[in-house]
């Protein structure tokens, strides 16, 4: 990279992520406790979630923020842990931050959008 | 009355340490050597280097000069951590008699216990730890109040005396050749902090370039180490939280 502030907007991306994913994550252990405990079926939460604008822009927000953070936290390691350098360690670290959209987003589809179609 | 280099008051019992160098250079594979020392009161590290090279092994290779504790060259590794040798008792530090010595951690060796300190030097330069002036000597001298918040934080850090123990305790160094360390970062931290520096920006664009205050984890192996109670760590949090201002578009002045 020629932009000699790139790693650091990368560092400030990743804070900002990070920051982001503090109320996901409270919501998301929140939602877990009360579908348990309340007893709630699969088929009782997938209603519920299904055709849903919110949770779907809820949890999609929630899977772009978890890739670009864990991306980024794995291309420090792969720099200083493998010794990967520029452009193998860059793209590495896209595709991971890929894998985990592709993931994420295909469960989200599912979860919200997919029994609506 | 100066003492000598090696005082003659070695113990009644006649104890010895024994003494392992690393040794070698650049070219030459590296090879262990032990040496039996006399134990003597009040003995430092340097004073058994020293001894060695003066006694047993007039080859050996290693650096001092001040002796007290300001010059910052001594620094060696000692039984695996990093230390300033001249005021590291050798009661603090042998385990049973036995002292293992080697060259300071991430930097090249160039002989013996002697490394290349040119990578961590040009690494202040590149921190631009370096005086902007902000007037000339024509102008009256400027008041500062030593007793001001930020003349306070400048001030915690002048005691670095370079001797790059820190450097070689930090594991991000080891991992990362263009990270520039925790006290370059330190000074800079100093200078932007300090009333009289003339570009306190220069010195955040240099900080937050590639390799700088936002590559440090944070452990803290700096801290932890340096022989004169210095805190990089924290000057270097101090450079991320001016610098992630800055991207929200704060400026010092
Ligand atoms: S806190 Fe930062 S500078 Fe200090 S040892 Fe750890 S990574 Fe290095
Ligand atoms: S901060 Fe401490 S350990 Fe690092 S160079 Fe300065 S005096 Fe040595
Ligand atoms: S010889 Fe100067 S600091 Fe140790």
């Amino acid at each position: 990279m020629t932009d000699n502030r790139f790693d650091f907007r990368l560092y400030m991306l990743q804070r900002l992520s990070a920051l982001l994913m503090v109320p996901f994550v409270l919501v998301h252990l929140g939602v877990m406790i009360y579908a348990i405990r309340g007893g709630l079926s699969a088929a009782e939460i997938l209603g519920r979630t299904q055709g849903s604008l919110a949770w779907f822009a809820f949890y999609g927000t929630f899977v772009v923020a978890v890739s670009v953070h864990t991306a980024l936290g794995l291309r420090a390691i792969l720099g200083e842990w493998a010794g990967l350098r520029g452009k193998a360690r860059d793209g590495l670290s896209v595709v991971i931050a890929l894998m985990l959209l592709a993931l994420g987003a295909r469960a989200i589809w599912a979860v919200t959008m997919g029994g609506s179609l | 009355m100066s003492q000598p280099v090696v005082p003659s008051r070695t113990r009644a019992d006649g104890e010895k340490l024994s003494v392992t160098l690393e040794r070698g250079g650049p070219d030459g594979a590296s090879y262990r050597q032990t040496f039996d020392v006399p134990a003597y009161d009040k003995q430092t590290v340097l004073d058994v280097v020293s001894w060695i090279q003066q006694n047993a092994d007039p080859s050996v290779s290693y650096r001092f000069a001040c002796r007290v504790g300001m010059c910052g060259s001594c620094a060696m590794m000692v039984n695996g951590v990093p230390r300033w040798t001249c005021r590291t008792h050798v009661s603090k530090v042998a385990k049973g008699g036995a002292m293992e010595l080697a060259p300071l951690r991430n930097l090249p060796v160039i002989k013996d216990l002697v490394t290349d300190m040119d990578a961590f030097f040009d690494k202040w330069g590149a921190a631009e730890a370096r005086h902007h002036p902000s007037q000339t000597r024509d102008d009256p001298i400027a008041a500062i109040d030593p007793d001001s918040p930020e003349r306070q934080i400048a001030d915690a850090a002048i005691e670095c005396i370079n001797c790059a123990v820190c450097y070689a305790a930090c594991d991000t160094v080891a991992g990362d050749p263009d990270y520039l360390g925790p006290a370059a970062l330190q000074r800079a931290w100093t200078l932007y902090n300090d009333a009289k520096e003339a570009d306190p920006e220069a010195v955040l664009d240099a900080v937050t370039a590639k390799g700088g205050c936002h590559s440090c984890h944070s452990i803290g192996s700096c801290t932890a180490y340096c022989p004169n109670a210095l805190d990089p760590v924290s000057a270097i949090a101090g450079l991320k939280r001016a610098s992630a201002k800055r991207f929200f578009g704060a400026r010092k002045r």
